[in-house]
């Protein structure tokens, strides 16, 4: 698998440049520094970003600024970041993550119960205990490598999933999964008024309290839930930068680039995996926990084995081992799951309703199958146009039109370098 | 007593006796050469030295210390480092990352959870690395993916890898092979160097008896998994049963 880059004689390599750091803020250099900026601007003003078309009008259900789905964007936006420490640097793929991401669920939620309807205990909670859950399974998994590895995590998985369903259904609800109830403990809250149902809260902000700006025919949505959830990603996401600059992340890539040689260095990869093991498990619990702190409920499918597959799929979608691909490979799943699903037949008319009813009826059975409940058939489409022609990613066709535009064959970023970087088969 | 000390050495792959008996001692600061025709089992031999495979008899010492049994990785951190037969480089990796690595490795030890540190930062590994590089005059191809190279400087950059970690012993598979002649005069040159500044042991696999015999204090002759006899450079030249099993052949 070597010899794959084939872009004659200097190919600009990535991290170490000669001239001195100069410059830099936040420990990020230049290139860092504006994506950085990118995703905190896109992550303020998604709320105006993602509702560009008035209330009412026919596109309006493109509109995706409401707080459910702002609130998915970015929390499976962190999850999707965990995971392409692991798998978009050290190669290890993971079918099981989900799993992670149901522990810090339940674990969030328990906090919940017991301790507090503040989201900030649960969150913890949810990172700390599925940090450990996974610690347990790398330490396993990892004794394998390639697809041994990746069934292993899977079984692990499915076994969660088959435990929080029926074994473990005390702690986990089984079928009917978690919900906060009036009579929890909550041994750290005052006593609730009577009727008044918990709900997660942040120092008493109530996740799902919104400020609504009417501006003509739109309305945007300002929710305190999403402001944390984003928050929370910039976090993780500038975490992931600097793990990805860091010489841990430069093992990782080792890791990934050869083992063999790695070892023979004198490094030890199995501590370095099992670490990106650990750090993306978290990743997936605060997600998870994030999951609870938003809509206060739990239930299994969350470890569902389908859930640990798509965020193998946002990864690659977006572009693995890139720092912006999973984020925006999540983005686009979420968008398609909840955007795309909601288009039915009554639509699907209505916007065709101009053509003669004959034709009408041709062009909708035609689309038909693609969108509502047939989402799943335009993603896999898409999915499979992406691996072929972009096996970078979404981020290498940004790259691609980037330099259809500028011509300018100096700029090669990190970005574009781990883009092509990505073999025709991302497990190798 | 050498700073490696093979004694009894055999290993078997099935039917087949890659190693029979091998007795090897590698003094301090000297370049041996092991000589020997195809299949002889002196790769088997290394492998065995960096804890790749362990022998089924036989025991190896290196300052005193038994190696077998222990993982690559803490052999290395002993002080022995080894250059393949087939390049073993991080191919996805810019050249100055590939020799980073092993000034890492040296300092760090075999694990350190450095996340959040940046790579920038570690000026005087890099300005290490970047000494290196120009040792093998590769310094101007720091920014190259190693997979661009060409095969002799992915050779001369895993020597590179190899040399900066200061090893006590330096295992060398076939060091020049594939390489065009001009970068095996220079490739004798930096090794001669290095023994010289740098006081580092080698031992040395070749079959190109031009930089055996400009390089190698003391020689042992491999075939069929045994030595044959082990002599200086010029008694080898001359030694009858060498000329038979291998020189012969190999047409020097
Ligand atoms: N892992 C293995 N499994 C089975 N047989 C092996 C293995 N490694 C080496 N051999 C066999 O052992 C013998 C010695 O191999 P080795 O690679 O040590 O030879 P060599 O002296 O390095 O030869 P060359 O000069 O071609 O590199 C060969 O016959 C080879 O086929
Ligand atoms: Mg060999």
């Amino acid at each position: 698998m070597t010899d794959q880059t084939t872009d004659t004689g200097a190919v600009r390599a990535s991290a170490p440049k000669t001239k001195a750091a100069s410059g830099r803020v936040l420990g990020l250099g230049g290139k860092d520094l504006s994506l950085f900026l990118l995703v905190l601007g896109l992550a303020l003003f998604a709320p105006f970003i993602l509702n560009p078309f008035p209330e009412g009008s026919a596109l309006s259900q493109f509109n995706a600024g409401y707080p459910d789905l702002m609130q998915r964007f970015v929390i499976f936006g962190i999850f999707a970041i965990g995971f392409n420490i692991l798998f978009g640097l050290t190669g290890y793929l993971s079918f099981g993550h989900a799993a992670f991401l149901g522990v810090g669920s339940y674990a969030g939620i328990w906090m919940m119960k017991l301790l507090t309807t503040n989201v900030i205990p649960a969150i913890i909670g949810s990172i700390v205990v599925a940090g450990l859950f996974a610690l347990i399974v790398g330490f396993i998994s990892l004794r394998r490598s390639g697809i041994y590895f990746s069934i292993l995590t899977l079984a692990f998985a499915m076994m969660s999933f088959a435990l929080a369903y029926s074994v473990l259904t005390p702690i986990t609800g089984g079928e009917t999964g978690l919900q906060l109830k009036y009579f929890d403990p909550r041994i750290l809250d005052a006593e609730l008024a009577p009727g008044n149902p918990p709900r997660a809260n942040l120092f008493g902000l109530n996740m799902t309290s919104s400020y609504e700006l009417e501006l003509g025919s739109w309305v945007f949505t300002f929710n305190a839930g999403y402001y944390l959830a984003a928050f929370m990603m910039l976090l993780a996401f500038y975490l992931s930068i600097r793990i990805f600059r860091s010489p841990f992340g430069m093992m990782l890539r080792a890791v990934k680039s050869n083992q063999n040689r790695l070892n023979y260095t004198g490094i030890s990869s199995k501590p370095y995996t099992l670490a990106a093991f650990v750090i993306s498990g978290m990743y997936a619990g605060l997600a998870g926990g994030l999951l609870v702190a938003m809509d206060t409920q739990v239930g299994a499918e969350r470890m569902f084995w389908t859930a640990s597959g798509e965020v193998v799929l946002m990864t690659i979608l977006g572009g693995a081992g890139t720092l912006i691909g999973p984020v925006l490979g999540a983005g686009f799943i979420k968008y398609f799951e909840n955007i795309i699903s909601k288009i039915n037949s009554t639509v699907l008319h209505d916007w065709f309703a101009f053509l003669p009813d004959g034709l009408e009826n041709v062009v909708v059975a035609i689309i038909y199958p693609f969108v509502g409940k047939g989402w799943h058939l335009t993603l896999g489409l898409l999915f499979m146009l992406v691996v072929i022609f972009l096996p970078g990613g979404l981020v290498q066709g940004g790259q691609k039109l980037a330099t259809v535009f500028r011509r300018d064959k100096n700029a090669g970023s990190v970005e574009s370098d781990a883009a092509k970087k990505q073999p025709g088969h991302p497990g190798e | 007593m050498g700073i490696l000390e093979v004694k009894g050495v055999g290993k078997r792959f099935g039917g087949l006796q890659a190693l029979g008996d091998v007795n090897l001692s590698v003094a301090e600061s000297t370049v041996h050469a092991i000589i020997g025709p195809n299949g002889a089992g002196k790769s088997t031999l290394l492998n065995c030295l960096v804890g790749k495979l362990i022998p089924d008899t036989g025991s190896v010492l290196f300052d005193g210390k038994s190696v077998l049994g222990r993982k690559p990785h803490e052999i290395n951190q002993m002080g022995i480092s080894r250059v393949f037969q087939t390049p073993e480089i991080f191919a996805d990796l810019s050249v100055l990352e590939n020799v980073m690595i092993p000034c890492f490795a040296k300092r760090d030890g075999a694990f350190r959870l450095h996340a959040i540190e940046s790579v920038e930062n570690e000026k005087s590994l890099q300005d290490k690395a970047e000494e290196m590089l120009a040792d093998v005059n590769m310094l101007e191809k720091r920014n190259m993916l190693a997979s661009a190279l060409s095969r002799g400087d992915k050779r001369r950059l895993e020597m590179a890898m190899c040399l900066v970690q200061d090893p006590r012993l330096l295992l060398l598979d076939e060091p020049t092979a594939g390489m065009a002649r001009a970068d095996t005069n220079n490739t004798i040159d930096l090794l001669k160097e290095i023994n010289d500044k740098r006081d580092i042991t080698m031992c040395i696999i070749e079959h190109d008896m031009h930089v055996v015999f400009s390089l190698a204090e003391r020689i042992t002759v491999l075939a069929q998994g045994t030595p044959l006899v082990e002599d200086t450079p010029e008694n080898i030249k001359g030694h009858p049963k060498v000329r038979e099993a291998y020189l012969g052949e190999a047409q020097v």
